[in-house]
């Protein structure tokens, strides 16, 4: 066929004409320049791909296990586990919003459902902890279906408000019920065991444990078949659609995984805490969680990892400041938000460079346009 | 024709209020036939390619596609029976990768779960690896020629509408839809459409174009389909179909075409202020039909 040589026949006045037209394009894409890397900020990138490295990853992972050995103080440990069960949140939260772009405002709803599953079990059914697990993954579930049935077929603005509104219905319901304790809510709730460690390290361990997996996986299966699809439906749904994606399942599985992340955490939370109250999950808490995904990069793991540790820690640090310290904490996620609107460490756009598959061998060109 | 009939559209029609877009339309797409739907701005072919898609719900009528009954079902189940298509303003996915749109198409094929994923299973790779590859080979198949791994929103228009006709192909459909693939390219690039689009045909899979550049229209098709008001006119090959009087009625407008002999029979007469008004006339007239053979051309 001579057809399947044309597009290198006179390729320099075509590409003559395109890169004539290149700069316009750009222009109304709002991005970078010319050349198809976009250049936003040099060193956020390179920022970027150093915190998106697994070596990196694992050597935080492997700090965060050890700290009780660097330094076991009490106040350590327990602004410690609060820092990780946020970064736990925060990660679900990118699930939805960052992944599949569904803003959830009612997010801390799930991990009130988590905490109070866990809760109610261990001190009114006397459940060893552990034991609440599948039944705390199911209830998450349950609610998940039920927020997320008739609103998912909407668009997002929807999703928005029906959300926010779940989350207070869920802190009003345990405040009202008497089997949630009403407003003085439960206290007594037990631990995993001590493992022959103080029990506040042993809790920090496990939590520990659990959120470098739940950092892990949210992270594979961001790149993976079902992260693309839900990147997917963030960037165009019908084109989606159009692909054979189903966007409805689609959706509700970021929803789904986004509820699990969210009753975990908060099983860890009912544990960390001992004991918890409707106060523990108002809307200050979404807002919080959300901020967490905003500020560290929508999407992006290693961004969203970062957030929730600044926006959890930050506070702490700023403890010298006193009474202002939540006034400097808001201008400073002001600032952040003005000269970083992308957030600290934005996702990366690449193809992760394995074995040399990104660039297109010369041959396999006309191989493929004879097949 | 070509094979037996692949896509079957009987007496299809979508109304907006009381605007009828696609009115009592029917027509068949046979196995491996390229055919073009053509009709003034407005026509409903667009419209039409909803329908079929499922992105609109036909109000009546009946759309069977390799024996099963498609109508009004939901896009991506339509998508997964063999349809593909590409859509008039590119809608690609701006902020992913080349080769990540690409994937998009092969996403119902691609086999792998959420545990392998989280598990980095060797079917993971496995699957991710020839989701690769089959990716690279439909980009080299439409001739891409930019870095793979850049954001789509930064490469060339001429680059966008390849990227969006391989995420087409990789659904590796029976039949696929294209609406209006030439819009927005210059000489060359059509040219090179053009090529592509025989390629696509050499695969097997029928081709549904709607386009506006009739020089290319009557290039590819086999068989020519016209629209107008929502209801067709005329279908037939590219011979029959331009010396077909209702077909050059729809494009110039029975009033317009009047006007037009009017207009040359006073201007005859010499008359300076009626002769001025009828060119007016006439300008709406070629205004109306930018869809006729010269009218785009020199577009950008």
């Amino acid at each position: 066929m001579t057809e399947n040589s044309r597009p290198d026949e006179g390729g320099s006045a075509y590409v003559d004409a395109v890169e004539k037209r290149a700069p316009a394009n750009v222009a109304f894409a709002g991005t970078g320049v010319g050349t198809p890397k976009p250049r936003r900020n040099g060193l956020g990138e390179a920022l970027s791909a150093v915190l998106g490295s697994k070596w990196l990853a694992a050597a935080i992972a492997l700090l965060a296990i050890a700290l009780p050995y660097l330094n076991s103080g009490t106040y350590v440990i327990r602004i410690a586990t609060d820092a990780l069960i946020f970064v736990m949140l925060a990660v679900g939260l990118n699930v939805v919003v960052g992944y599949c772009g569904l803003l959830d405002l009612g997010y801390a709803a799930f991990f009130a459902i988590g905490a109070y599953t866990a809760g109610v079990l261990a001190t009114k059914g006397g459940w060893p902890i552990l034991a609440t697990v599948p039944v705390v993954v199911l209830a998450a579930v349950a609610a998940g279906l039920i927020i997320g049935g008739p609103t998912l077929r909407l668009r997002s603005d929807y999703l928005a408000i029906v959300t926010l509104g779940f989350g207070e219905i869920i802190r009003i319901t345990a405040n009202n019920l008497d089997f949630t304790g009403g407003p003085n809510g439960l206290y007594g709730i037990p631990d995993f065991g001590d493992f022959g460690y103080r029990t506040d390290i042993a809790i920090y361990w496990v939590t520990a444990v659990v959120v470098c997996l739940a950092v892990l996986f949210s992270s594979r299966i961001g790149r993976g078949r079902l992260g693309r699809a839900w990147r997917f439906v963030r960037e165009d749904e019908d084109a989606a659609e159009a692909m054979g994606i189903h966007t409805y399942k689609v959706k509700f599985a970021a929803y789904i995984g986004g509820a699990i992340f969210g009753g975990l955490a908060g099983v860890l939370f009912a544990v960390h805490q001992t004991a918890i109250s409707p106060p523990s999950f108002n809307f200050l808490w979404s807002a919080l969680i959300l901020m967490a995904v905003v500020l560290g990069g929508m999407g992006s793991t290693p961004g969203v990892v970062v957030g929730a540790l600044v926006i959890s820690l930050l506070p702490e640090l700023l403890r010298g400041a006193q009474n202002w310290r939540f006034l400097i904490f808001g201008v400073l996620l002001i600032v952040v938000m003005i000269f970083r609107p992308q957030g600290l460490l934005p996702a990366r756009i690449g193809e992760p460079r394995r074995r040399g598959r990104t660039a297109a061998p010369a041959d396999a060109a006309r191989e493929g346009s004879t097949a | 024709m070509t094979g037996p009939v692949l896509l079957d559209v009987r007496e299809m029609a979508v109304a907006f209020g009381g605007v009828k877009a696609v009115d009592g339309l029917s027509f068949a797409v046979h196995e491996g036939e390229v055919l073009s739907v053509i009709g003034p701005n407005g026509a409903g072919k667009t419209s039409a390619f909803n329908c079929i898609t499922g992105f609109y719900k036909p109000t009546s009528g009946r759309v069977t596609f390799a024996g099963a009954d498609i109508t009004g079902k939901r896009p991506a189940l339509i998508a997964a029976s063999g349809i593909a298509r590409t859509f008039q303003n590119l809608r690609l996915f701006g902020d992913l990768t080349v080769l990540d749109n690409v994937r998009a198409g092969m996403h119902v094929r691609i086999r792998q779960n959420v545990f392998d994923a989280m598990l980095h299973t060797p079917r993971y790779w496995r699957s991710e690896d020839a989701a690769t590859q089959e990716a690279h080979r439909w980009l080299d198949f439409v001739g891409a020629r930019y870095d793979r791994a850049a954001q789509i929103r930064n490469l060339p228009y001429g680059e966008q509408r390849r990227v969006e006709i391989a995420r087409a192909l990789a659904r590796e459909p029976k039949m696929l839809l294209l609406d209006e693939p030439a819009a927005g390219l210059n000489h060359g690039e059509k040219e090179q459409l053009l090529a592509l689009l025989r390629r696509i045909a050499g695969l097997g899979t029928a081709v549904v174009l709607i386009e506006h550049d009739m020089g290319l229209v009557m290039e590819v098709s086999e068989r020519i389909v016209v629209l107008s008001y929502g209801k067709e006119i005329a279908d037939g090959t590219p011979a029959e179909v331009r010396a077909n009087p209702a077909v050059i009625e729809a494009y110039l407008g029975a009033e317009d075409a009047e006007a037009h002999h009017e207009a040359e029979r006073i201007a005859a007469q010499a008359d300076p202020v009626l002769a001025d008004s009828a060119s007016i006339q006439d300008a709406s007239a070629t205004d109306d039909s930018a869809a006729a053979p010269a009218g785009r051309e020199g577009q950008p």
